[in-house]
């Protein structure tokens, strides 16, 4: 096997190790389209990498941060609905991160657009790798710390605040993580497919768990063979690595619907 | 300042929110060993004085004291939890961190059999019982409980109050309790409240059914549930 294919293998595994009991808090909380927002906010980040020079993966950080610090507090002004909110600073972001490139592009800088937008499992290199992994164990660990106080917010919010939990601070805490997953997972599946890496494993997972640990653990196992399985599909027929992982993990979905009825 | 029983003393607090009056000028002492009620129609607060009681909410003037120290148990309105969240009972049980002797609080409030059930799968009064668990579990001084029947049939009601007067007697802690109905509570209770968004009237059972003020929200005895401010 080649170089490239081990490097694209074991960033894939990375990310469905992140993906899996991250994704699991998404689907629980009902966060898919937040997900999505701070995803389709990264492209912005990426054209300020660009145009100062900065580590692709640290400007994607940054602006993700600012947009989740941002939709907390417009969400607290109570003006719109929280899917209108959401629609907006999606759509935005993408658009502004999408013309500041053509801008960069005009300027004379080639960037591969498709590939940030769709992703390049194949082209992970030894760096992404570090990343992958270094920002993969920070996430991991800070979720396993505050696993119990977490769930317990999801259950019930003012709960878990009578229960002397820190609800603010984890509330923080748990986007920052959303944030660094899409800045880390960007290059594998792409800024416009990331939030199904997080929600179709756990949602996949969910027919066959029974409690909220089992869950997470079988949507890293499932992230992990959708990994495999779509990295095989892209290199076997050449076909754009990003959708094939998520087509594969559709799949195992289709098929986890269909052996539980 | 104020004796050793009382856990909290709410004084003079009023809540406003956009202009409008939520709370004017509540006054409550909840002591240890007592149940008081709140009760009052929909909209008169009830749930706004629970959340102030339970420190999730500042009022606007006025002040709360909360004896140092106290523990207290909180029993929501209602808790759904989504499908997509696999969670057994006792999971659930667990998620309230302390180490206290789960077995002994689920044979308390009878549930034991209920442990390995998906939460989804039980019934709106088990669910109830659940609830009153996890507040047990933190062994409070102060429990505080809204509307604790919702959900549950009339039968499970008296057994669910009775459970209550129980608990009060066997852990002598002071209970605030939230309620819709008028008949049942009044005879699990100490102290009654009546609230609509002012403090209507206040004392024992007896005494507020009584009261002008209470017949005029309440009508007589038999629950009309005139919406009347």
């Amino acid at each position: 096997m080649d170089d490239f294919l081990w490097r694209a293998l074991l960033g894939g595994v990375g990310i469905a190790l992140i993906a899996g009991p991250l994704g699991c808090f998404i689907v629980w909380r009902r966060m898919a389209y937040f997900g999505d927002t701070l995803a389709h906010s990264a492209l912005l980040g990426i054209a300020l990498g660009f145009l100062m020079n900065f580590n692709l993966m640290f400007s994607t950080l940054i602006v993700c941060v600012v947009i989740a610090v941002l939709l907390v507090i417009l969400r607290s002004q109570k003006g719109l609905a929280n899917d209108t909110l959401l629609g907006i600073l999606a759509h935005s972001t993408l658009s502004l991160g999408l013309v500041a490139l053509a801008f960069l592009q005009n300027d004379g800088l080639r960037i591969d657009l498709y590939g940030y937008l769709f992703g390049d499992l194949l082209a992970v290199t030894r760096s992404d790798l570090y990343w992958i992994y270094g920002g993969g164990s920070l996430i991991l660990l800070s979720l396993i710390r505050v696993w119990q106080s977490l769930l317990s917010i999801t259950l019930h919010e003012e709960l878990a605040q009578v229960e002397a939990v820190p609800v603010v601070w984890i509330h923080l805490l748990f986007m920052l993580m959303v944030a660094l997953v899409i800045a880390i997972a960007m290059k594998i599946v792409g800024i416009l497919l990331i939030t199904s890496l997080l929600i179709i494993p756990a949602a996949t997972a969910r027919n066959f768990a029974r409690t909220p640990e089992q869950m997470a653990f079988l949507a890293i196992f499932i992230g992990s063979l959708a990994v495999i399985g779509g990295l095989y599909m892209s290199w076997h027929w050449d076909i754009p690595t990003g959708p094939s992982v998520v087509l594969s993990a559709s799949c195992l979905f289709i098929i986890s619907l269909i052996s539980v009825r | 300042m104020f004796s050793n029983n009382i856990l909290v003393k709410v004084q003079n607090i009023s809540v406003r929110f956009q202009g409008n009056d939520i709370l004017d000028n509540i006054s409550l002492d909840v002591e240890r060993g007592r149940i008081v009620t709140l009760i009052g129609p929909n909209g008169a607060g009830k749930s706004t004085l629970v959340r102030i009681v339970l420190g999730l909410l500042k009022p606007n003037s006025g002040s709360v004291f909360r004896q140092s120290g106290i523990r207290v148990g909180y029993m929501p309105q209602h808790l759904s939890i989504d499908h997509s969240l696999p969670i057994t009972v006792l999971g659930f049980l667990r998620l309230s961190r302390v180490k206290t002797d789960i077995q002994q609080v689920v044979f308390e409030v009878g549930i034991s059999h209920l442990l390995d059930r998906p939460i989804q799968k039980i019934s709106g009064g088990e669910m109830q019982r659940v609830l009153l668990a996890r507040a047990l579990l933190r062994e409070p001084d102060l429990l505080v409980l809204d509307e604790p029947i919702q959900g549950v049939d009339i039968s499970g009601q008296s057994e669910l109050y009775e459970l209550i007067s129980k608990i009060r007697q066997q852990r002598g802690c002071g209970i605030l309790m939230v309620s819709h109905d008028l008949h049942l509570v009044m005879a699990a209770t100490d102290y009654v409240v009546c609230l609509n968004k002012h403090l209507c009237c206040s004392g024992h059972p007896e005494v507020v059914t009584k009261d002008p003020a209470y017949l005029k929200l309440f009508g007589t005895a038999i629950y009309t549930h005139k919406h009347k401010s």
